[in-house]
């Protein structure tokens, strides 16, 4: 069974259809990227998957579950996590306290007044194991609002490996970095997706990072989808080309 | 224990201390017990209003409404339903609590300053209601008619009417009940996602936490704090007054929070502690008081932007 299947959703605000009837499917244990031109409506269509706004028109199903028309936390509950171009995190928080809360609302307990001793240090081994994952365990104790950009992307996805997700949407990940940091974090999400198989849908503008990661590819252009494939189809598909890598690849 | 937790309890240990003194240190400076119970009274109002403001990082405009129902609920109990403290301090609570808990349904969608004024027009509309519904509520002149009952253990009394020491205590008790609920909750997997809404709400949308609920139940238990310090207020002074429902003394209790500094839990206290003491002198000084209140406000705000305590504590560390 798919993890996520979309079929032909169409996004409308007013006259601009930012999405027009595109379908999607990621199998489980999938790194699917999706590219297109700035404008492409890329981020829109990461929205509707994630719950931001319904489609005017499609559906979206997640582990063969018909979500359309769930709110955003109720998609986060049933184990779809997302990050942001512009990174969303807890800055005046230390780094443990950021996937602290993560971990608590996954684990039930965000209701709770209370929570007992046991229970805390399950937690408390869990955020560690997370934080060790991303290389974050060394700064546990720092704020993250006075981390480094590439560290507060780390912190951002440790919140969101904290919820235990079955579907990872990264948008941007690499967004703004220098060379050194968008290596660390490809190598991260690499070994994400290689190492502790999640499945991962992600949008980049790199390049170098999406055919680095990918097992296929996605090109969104003016809100329709112009092609899918392997990264030797796309990077051999004329239309592509001519669309969008041009010389570049 | 590493240093940042030695001075945490060297703190509590010295609040704990300064209050349970009260009555003995005030008399010698001038002040008189009356004075420290109704600093405990608005200063546990202010923090029941920061409990929303300085941990969800949702600014109430209306919180007398729920305050001055809390005086009403307790007056109107110790009136006409039974002559039992405890029975008027649980129904005020009740009253504020349960008036908070549906009216926040219908305004935790808004945000920012459209969630403030409505707070301020569902205020004002239990202000008239208070101040129209005379047979009642007493109208204009206020709720009278009404004191406040010995507390009875059944094989001894405490009488908490006449003798002022006595009633600080009784409040002192009650003031550290409600304070611990609140410190218990903040600490919470709960109070961590207010304080997770406060910092970044995308962000708690994306971690799952339903944020509407959360909000409407951080307002819901605010209200309750909120009502229950009102019915004490009502116990202070014997009397329940329309204009403690009124804007104004919601502006009054966010003053406090903000001048003791928002950010810390026992801020609001201080604020409310400078506020009350400046009025009780200034007002015997001149009519203007609240000009030089409004003018120290001013400053702290310009100078000293985390509060009183928050400037405390940033010059200690």
């Amino acid at each position: 069974m798919n993890v996520l299947e979309i079929k032909n959703v169409t996004k409308r605000f007013g006259n601009l259809v930012a999405v027009r009837d595109v379908s999607l499917e990621v199998g489980k244990g999938e790194l699917c990227a999706i590219i297109g031109p700035n404008g492409a409506g890329k981020t829109t269509f990461f929205n509707l998957i994630s719950g931001f706004f319904p489609p005017t028109a499609g559906s979206i199903a997640f582990d063969g579950r018909d979500i359309t028309r769930l709110a955003t936390h109720e998609r986060v509950t049933l184990g779809m996590a997302r990050t942001f171009q512009i990174t969303e995190i807890f800055p005046e928080l230390t780094v443990f306290q950021n996937v602290r809360i993560a971990a608590e609302v996954a684990g039930g307990y965000r209701l709770r007044p209370w929570i007992n001793r046991s229970e805390a240090a399950q937690i408390h081994s869990q955020v560690e194991d997370t934080l060790q994952l991303v290389s974050l365990a060394a700064k546990a104790d720092r704020l993250v609002g006075e981390l480094s950009h590439g560290d507060q992307r780390a912190a951002e996805i440790a919140m969101a490996l904290a919820l235990k997700p079955h579907l990872l949407l990264l948008d941007e990940p690499t967004a703004g970095m220098g060379d050194q940091e968008t290596y660390q974090i490809t190598q991260l999400i690499r070994r994400l997706h290689r190492d502790s198989n999640y499945t991962i849908v992600l949008i980049e503008h790199d390049m170098r990072v999406v055919f680095h990661l990918a097992d296929r590819i996605c090109v969104l252009d003016r809100g329709q989808m112009l092609a899918q494939g392997t990264p030797q189809e796309i990077a051999a598909n004329e239309i592509v080309q001519a669309a969008y890598l041009g010389n570049a690849a | 224990m590493n240093s940042a937790q030695t001075r945490k309890l060297i703190t509590l240990t010295a609040i704990w201390a300064v209050l349970l003194f009260a009555p003995f240190w005030m008399l010698p400076l001038g002040g008189y017990t009356a004075l420290a119970t109704r600093v405990l009274v608005l200063g546990l109002a202010a923090m029941s209003l920061n409990f929303l403001l300085g941990f969800t990082g949702v600014l109430s405009f209306g919180h007398a409404a729920y305050f001055g129902l809390g005086a009403y609920g307790a007056g109107l109990t110790l009136k006409f339903l039974a002559p039992s403290t405890p029975l008027a301090l649980v129904l005020g609570m009740l009253l504020g609590g349960v008036c908070g808990a549906l009216l926040g349904a219908l305004i935790v969608r808004r945000r920012g300053v459209y969630f403030a004024m409505v707070t301020i027009a569902f205020g004002q509309v239990f202000y008239y209601i208070a101040f129209q519904w005379s047979s009642l509520t007493g109208g204009d002149d206020g709720l009278r008619g009404f004191s406040r009952q010995p507390i009875d253990f059944g094989l001894f009394q405490i009488d908490i009417l006449s003798n002022a020491n006595n009633f600080y205590y009784f409040v002192l008790f009650c003031f550290a009940l409600m304070v611990g609920v609140m410190g218990y909750i903040l600490r919470s997997p709960f109070g961590r996602t207010m304080i997770a809404i406060r910092e970044n709400e995308r962000r708690s949308r994306f971690l799952g936490i339903p944020v509407e609920r959360h909000i409407w139940i951080a307002f819901t238990l605010s209200c309750f704090f909120m009502g229950f310090a009102g019915a004490l207020y009502a116990l202070v002074n014997n009397f329940a007054d329309p204009r403690g429902l009124h804007y104004s003394q919601s502006g009054d209790f966010v003053m406090m929070a903000v001048m003791g500094g928002m950010r810390s839990f026992w801020g609001p206290l201080l604020g409310a502690a400078v506020f009350v003491v400046l009025q009780d002198y200034l007002s015997s000084v001149t009519v203007n008081w609240m000009s030089f209140v409004g003018l120290l406000f001013v400053l702290v705000v310009l100078f000293f932007p985390r509060g009183l305590l928050g400037f405390i504590q940033r010059s200690k560390a």
